[in-house]
């Protein structure tokens, strides 16, 4: 018990809130079409976050992530800029843009003195959930009611959870316009909706929301709660809050199964050692999904079927 | 410097030499193959497949090595990373055609899970213990330091090997990425273009991914197809300038890239296609900004003229400063805003011109309507000879107005 609240909870816990904030978000995107802005923007945290390190020589946290919001926000921007000036297609733009600042980032890496600090290509890709020791954990049940021993939890957990109230008071108090505009863009302009101040307000949050997730479990794993869930909710419903619970159902089931699979699955077959958490985190959302696209009540939705 | 130059200049060795003509190879191969992704508007599937082919040479690498003891040969890795870059392929087509979910959410579901399950795999390496692993992190972001010759030589025949097979194709290509539906009527196998186009593109990802890494292959597959487009408004020509253009990145970064440390390969050639990607966006004649910016401009004046004389022609004040600014410059009127004896004469004639533009529409008003920029092209030039000059003769009162015409 001891030696599970030590290693194994608070990952389990950032996994959770992570996958959850995500897929909550995550629903908008695929709904919007938007899937890859989540890809761009988990792609373009590891060059935020290079410059911030550049600018203020610390690994900090808030440095970082404001770096990584700021790379997010900029890259948006820039997918925006290039796309109007250019007349390019959206999905071209995207991957002009963020191919290039992900270079940019892999290369400014490479050339400053880092090896000092971990920060590295690997760790931006697939995080380290395992890492997250709760030393104070090992005192047994006990730690879980004291204060000292709380305070002693590593700081993703927190930070994690500021941002799943942040994203469900956003998704509260602007349910009514995010519903409109991701439905009928034209019809929330007309009725005073503000789609596009909703919609930028979504992709920030998706910076935000990524930049947080980041950390404790690697940009690719980020990418695959931002759509899978979401995208095996969507075969399930035709209701957006539904939708919604049902993501979030898939998320936790994704992050606790992907978490035990990585930690204790290799050890039941015989084997040493565990395996990558957040890369199995991904592969069981896949995994559901794939279920999903195969026997989900609405998986065809309205499309006609080609025989 | 000097070694940049030497390396550019095949000068840096043999090694250095195969390496970089193998870059620009693939950068030329991807452009090519790129450009009818891009027309076809699927650029971003091939950011799904790169990142598909890690479990597959994860697995390569693991099988490799519990065999032979060396996971790390290149052919055999590339095979695997094909057979699983082949598998989100299809997995991609597969969930956007047959269910409800739009083509990206698929690219981004099959791009992260197979990503995920490669790290699933490489955690797995790790605790083989071969203490070979290390040969397998190149391919996240490309390395060609310490790439073995015979490595170079694949990649350079099977890059050339792609090329000759896009331009053996590029007719069928070209027809099914503008109109699938007048290929399909002109006999060809729609399904299979497409499969032997996105077969292409697989091929160029997986042998590109020693060079640039796999998060940074599909830029070459995007970039230079996108700088292309400015240059040219026709496909053939736009394959070859984005070849061309893949060509220098891949030769030019891999020089760069070899001159020192801290350089990684596949960065620097993105970075490369990326500048003159920017480079095209603005200085394109034909739809780049500095262009589009300068043709707004005048169009601008054109408007600002025109609206000017018809002021001075009906003996109206003009305040605008523009159109002050437009009209002295032609001469039209003196610094004090007096018209010219030239200003007058252009004054007439736009007013003329105008009058005749008024009759027209009134006459033939749908046709009126899907004229553009009435009056600011010459008139000569927007209408035919006989009309204008049937026009006039209306105008004049020689025919005259019928009843009928008169009264509408």
């Amino acid at each position: 018990m001891s030696e599970f609240l030590m290693l194994s909870l608070v990952p389990m816990l950032v996994g959770i809130l992570a996958a959850v904030i995500c897929a909550l978000l995550g629903n908008f995107l695929v709904l919007r079409r938007q899937s890859l802005v989540g890809d761009a923007v988990s792609h373009v945290a590891l060059p935020g976050i290079v410059a911030a390190f550049l600018l203020t020589g610390t690994i900090a946290a808030v440095p970082m992530m404001l770096g990584a919001a700021a790379s997010a926000i900029v890259t948006v921007a820039l997918i925006e800029l290039v796309r109007r000036v250019g007349r390019i297609e959206p999905g071209a733009a995207m991957g002009v843009v963020f191919t290039a600042v992900f270079a940019l980032g892999v290369l400014v890496l490479e050339q400053s003195d880092t090896s000092t600090v971990h920060l590295d290509v690997e760790h931006a890709l697939y995080g380290n959930l395992e890492s997250l020791i709760w030393f104070a954990g090992a005192t047994g049940p006990s730690a879980l009611v004291d204060p000292a021993a709380l305070g002693e939890l590593p700081p993703q957990l927190g930070r994690l959870a500021v941002v799943l109230v942040v994203v469900a008071a956003f998704l509260a108090a602007a349910w009514k316009e995010l519903f409109i505009g991701t439905f009928d863009p034209g019809f929330a302009r007309a009725i005073g909706a503000r789609p596009g101040l909703v919609g930028m307000a979504l992709v920030v949050l998706v910076a935000v929301a990524a930049v947080a997730a980041f950390d404790a479990v690697g940009s690719i794993i980020v990418i695959a709660m931002f759509i899978c869930p979401a995208a095996a909710a969507r075969l399930m419903t035709d209701r957006l809050a539904p939708q919604l619970a049902w993501s979030v159902g898939f998320a936790v089931a994704s992050a606790i199964v992907g978490y035990v699979a990585a930690g204790y699955g290799p050890l039941w077959l015989g084997f040493a050692d565990s395996v990558s958490a957040a890369g199995m985190i991904a592969t069981v959302s896949g995994l559901i999904l794939a279920v999903a696209c195969l026997a989900a009540p609405r998986r065809h939705g309205n499309k006609p079927q080609a025989a | 410097m000097d070694l940049f130059l030497s390396a550019l200049l095949l000068q840096a060795g043999y090694n250095t030499a195969v390496v970089s003509i193998g870059a620009a190879l693939l950068g030329a191969g991807a452009g090519a193959i790129g450009s009818f992704v891009l027309l076809r508007k699927r650029s971003l599937v091939s950011d799904a497949v790169s990142h598909a082919t890690l479990p597959g040479l994860a697995l390569a690498f693991i099988l490799m090595a519990l065999v032979t003891g060396d996971g790390r040969h290149l052919v055999g890795l590339l095979v695997g990373a094909a057979a699983s870059a082949g598998l989100g392929l299809v997995a991609v087509e597969w969930v956007a055609r047959r269910t409800r979910l739009p083509e990206d959410a698929a690219i981004g579901a099959v791009l992260s899970v197979f990503f995920g399950l490669g790290i699933v795999l490489l955690t797995v390496i790790q605790s083989l213990d071969t203490g070979r692993q290390a040969g397998i992190a190149a391919y996240l972001v490309g390395s060609t330091a310490g790439m073995l010759k015979s490595e170079a030589e694949t990649i350079a025949v099977a890059s050339f090997l792609v090329a000759l097979a896009v331009f053996v194709l590029r007719r069928p290509f070209v027809l099914v990425a503008f109109d699938p539906e007048y290929a399909a009527a002109r006999g060809i196998d729609v399904r299979r273009t497409d499969l032997a186009m996105m077969g292409l593109m697989l091929a160029v990802t997986v042998i590109g991914l020693k060079v640039a890494g796999l998060v940074l292959i599909v830029a070459l597959t995007i970039i230079p197809p996108v700088a292309a487009r400015f240059w040219t408004n026709r496909p053939e020509p736009m394959v070859v300038i984005a070849a061309a253009i893949g060509a220098f990145s891949g030769y030019a970064g891999a020089a760069i890239s070899s001159t020192g440390p801290g350089l990684p390969t596949g960065s620097v050639i993105v970075l490369v296609a990326f500048a003159v990607f920017l480079a095209s966006l603005v200085v394109s004649p034909q739809r780049g900004a500095a262009a589009m910016a300068f043709a707004q401009l005048a169009f601008r004046r054109r408007v600002h003229a025109r609206q000017g004389l018809l002021a001075l022609a009906h003996g109206e004040p003009i305040y605008d400063g523009l159109t002050l600014r437009v009209l002295r410059r032609a001469g039209y009127i003196r610094r004090d805003g007096v018209a010219t004896l030239a200003g007058r004469a252009a004054a007439a004639a736009a007013s003329r011109e105008e009058a005749i533009w008024s009759l027209y529409r009134r006459l033939n008003p749908v046709d009126a309507a899907n004229a553009d920029h009435q009056g600011l092209v010459p008139l000569e030039e927007a209408l035919p000879p006989d009309v204008v000059a049937d026009l006039e003769r209306r105008l004049r009162g020689e025919t005259g107005l019928t009843a009928a015409e008169a009264a509408r």
